[in-house]
């Protein structure tokens, strides 16, 4: 039994669901209570829980991951928003100095269960600081857990795994697909908090990203198809830690790998995959991994986005590299 | 003026050791009066012991023991007042140096000793009962403002604070320094603690100096002030008086845990020793302004007062022994301390299994027990 849902209501549902069934977990963050986020992805949750699980904190992003923490450390279950991926820079210290690191500091006393839920990304047409992929700070510090859900169905689960999980976890959400329908099944999740998926199956090339540019991924491989190229897709999902399994698999059989992202390249979450792949998977590459990232640049004024961004005919120019080898 | 010439301080107990209460501090005199001898002789016996502690420590790393020491030294009167002001039931947020505060909630201070030495980044466990709700150390400053902030909202949405029951209502106690008022952090824990009225005590140790930097450079409005605008009832203390120091905490946590909403302390005090063991205070200030604060000393003054009252010569001694005694037995457990497994590494960066800390807490196994056994060359 499924229901069709856009995403961002999908992780209204799947934040509604663990909020019903555990009085710990609270939302704190700006505006998510009367106005239900700029996104409106907490839409109703402060009407149905009250303002005491519903928190429309000071506007202050520090202030809001240091008390979450304060608050895991007395048992409760912290989940914060970050309104956009560019205001979460003045809650680095709290997140990577004393998130990340309390529970090692403390040898396990505490536990730290906050999830920090970042709609992260590009595609929008919005001005500075409203379109970044700061994934690879996050997947850089140890102690954190970063998973990113490319579908609505995703987006109700990996939501409430996230919660449920012991340790912080970063909750990227592809903002370009907030508006995106899919089904969602209510019944069982499909998959770990920390699986990668193959979302299409094909024989010459892998293809591997999270979030949105599992879409175009999948466009590409599409797109490829009619010329006759037979690409596979692995949605990456879980980005810290890397499920490898499906993706070696994959790249053992196919001998080719394409790494798509949003981020500038440089010493990016790509750039450790495919150091990865080329070490576990030397003798099965006929080509060496091959990435397509946003460039080594501030993310540019949006009338430049589509030429920033990776799109089909970007990754299919990369597939045709590795495929020429 | 200096910051001891504000009207607003409150002080009881004056340099030389008499007890001639300011003007602010009126309101506070008959709570000290009901001290029994025990009590009185109890606050100094606590400042007297840990600063023979804190200076064992302080030596032990001279002596290549320990890689760094931040001495509370000249500043027990602040933290004993404070701490005894805390009932068991309480929770304590410490900065760094709070050695005398995390003593009197039960922490062994060998806890202490062990993260100085190299051994743990945390020391203590602090849901374990016999640390009295004391959270660990923070060296980033201001940081734990936060997190008291956020635990004290916690303890007010578990209806744990603010019932008018004195022995279940529970309140938070965070410190941090003059240097530490700067940071965003401490603005952000004052906003957050104002908006949500939590059951909190911002105890604020000025002690004149961050590192090499006066508090001058901090604010050019007394400390204590800064509360007022965050709309937080705030009172400046002489921080080397510990009975005036026990007054204004007990009674600031007392409304706090009652429900009346967050409160500010600033202590003004002076760190007698260097920053930390690393640190040469000779190239940033004067030794006529370190003499002036010695005559402020915060146990020379108790002791006057004592000795007034009628205290015995066997008392001192046997304060004084005790302190000998902790501070022998220091030195002799941090000689025994041992070392560390490097697996220990891998242990608890998270709670729940992790594949990639598995798999390089494995690879380090392998590879040293690569150098086990017989070598290449070697016969069997």
């Amino acid at each position: 039994m499924t229901t069709a849902l856009p995403f961002s209501r999908a992780i209204n549902a799947g934040l509604r669901r663990a909020m019903a069934e555990n009085d710990r977990v609270l939302l704190m963050g700006e505006d998510i209570g009367r106005l239900g986020g700029v996104f409106r992805v907490t839409e109703g949750l402060q009407a149905e829980f009250g303002e005491r699980r519903v928190l429309d904190t000071p506007l202050a992003e520090s202030g809001i991951v240091g008390t979450a923490i304060g608050l895991a450390m007395r048992g409760f279950r912290p989940v914060v928003e970050i309104q956009f991926d560019g205001f979460v820079f003045p809650a680095f210290d709290q997140i990577t100095t004393q998130l990340a690191k309390l529970t090692n500091r403390l040898e396990g006393a505490i536990s730290l269960p906050v999830v920090i839920r970042i709609p992260y990304g590009g595609h929008i047409g919005a001005v500075e600081h409203h379109q970044e992929s700061p994934e690879a700070y996050f997947t850089h510090t140890p102690g954190l857990r970063v998973v990113s859900p490319s579908t609505p169905n995703d987006g109700y689960w990996m939501i409430q795994d996230a919660i449920a999980s012991a340790d912080p976890v970063i909750f990227l959400e592809p903002k370009a697909k907030y508006w995106m329908k899919g089904e969602v099944d209510e019944s069982a999740r499909a998959l770990p908090l920390h699986a990668s998926r193959v979302v299409r199956r094909g024989t010459d090339v892998t293809l591997v990203g999270h979030g949105a540019m599992v879409s175009t991924l999948l466009q590409a491989a599409a797109l490829a198809e009619s010329e006759g190229v037979s690409a596979e897709v692995v949605d990456l999902r879980s980005l810290s830690p890397v499920d490898y399994g499906p993706i070696l698999d994959s790249v053992r059989s196919t001998g080719r790998m394409v790494y798509a992202q949003e981020a500038p390249g440089f010493t990016s979450l790509g750039s450790e995959i495919a150091a990865t792949v080329m070490e576990r998977c030397f003798y099965a590459l006929e080509a060496p991994v091959l990435r397509v990232s946003g460039f080594d640049t501030p993310f540019p004024p949006a009338k430049l986005e589509g030429a920033y961004l990776p799109d089909p005919d970007r990754i299919l120019e990369a597939v045709d590299r590795a495929l020429a080898y | 003026m200096t910051p001891l010439d504000d009207p607003a301080l409150v002080r009881v107990l004056a340099a030389d050791g008499s007890v001639s209460p300011t003007p602010a501090a009126e309101p506070y005199v008959a709570a000290i009066d009901a001290l029994t001898d025990a009590d009185l002789e109890g606050l100094y016996r606590d400042m007297v012991v840990i600063r023979a502690f804190d200076r064992q420590a302080t030596n032990l790393q001279r002596q290549g023991q320990l890689a760094l020491w931040p001495p509370s030294f000249g500043q027990e009167a602040a933290q004993v007042g404070s701490a005894r002001a805390a009932r068991p039931q309480d929770h304590v947020f410490p900065s760094y140096r709070e050695h005398v505060v995390a003593r009197i909630r039960g922490v062994d201070p060998m806890d202490i000793i062990r993260v100085m030495r190299g051994l743990t980044h945390g020391g203590w466990d602090p849901t374990d009962p016999k640390n009295g709700n004391t959270h660990i150390y923070t060296l980033v400053l201001g940081s734990q403002t936060l997190h008291a902030t956020g635990y004290a909202m916690g303890v007010a949405f578990d209806g744990l604070s603010g019932s008018g029951d004195p022995e279940r209502d529970q309140a938070v106690i965070v410190y941090y320094g003059d240097g530490a008022s700067s940071q965003g952090d401490v603005h952000e824990a004052m906003v957050f603690a104002a908006s949500y009225q939590t059951p909190e005590v911002f105890f604020l140790q000025n002690n004149q100096w961050a590192i090499s930097v006066p508090v001058s450079t901090q604010s050019r409005s007394p400390l204590y002030k800064r509360g007022e605008g965050y709309g937080i009832p705030s009172i400046q203390v002489d921080g080397n008086d510990v009975l005036a120091s026990w007054a204004v905490t007990r009674q600031a946590l007392d409304e706090a845990r009652a429900g009346a909403g967050p409160r500010a302390i600033e202590a003004v005090t002076y760190r007698m020793g260097a920053h930390t063991t690393s640190d040469d205070p000779t190239k940033y200030r004067t030794s006529d302004e370190e003499t002036a604060w010695a005559e402020r000393d915060p146990i020379a003054r108790m002791r006057t007062f004592l000795r007034g009252r009628g205290a015995s010569d066997a008392f001192f001694a046997d304060v004084d022994a005790e302190g000998q005694a902790v501070a022998d037995d220091t030195r002799e457990r941090t000689n025994a301390l041992g070392t560390l497994e490097a697996d220990s590494m891998f242990a608890h960066v998270y709670s729940e299994a992790h594949a990639l800390i598995d798999q390089e807490r494995q690879w380090l196994a392998d590879y040293e027990a690569s150098f086990d056994g017989p070598q290449e060359g070697e016969g069997a």
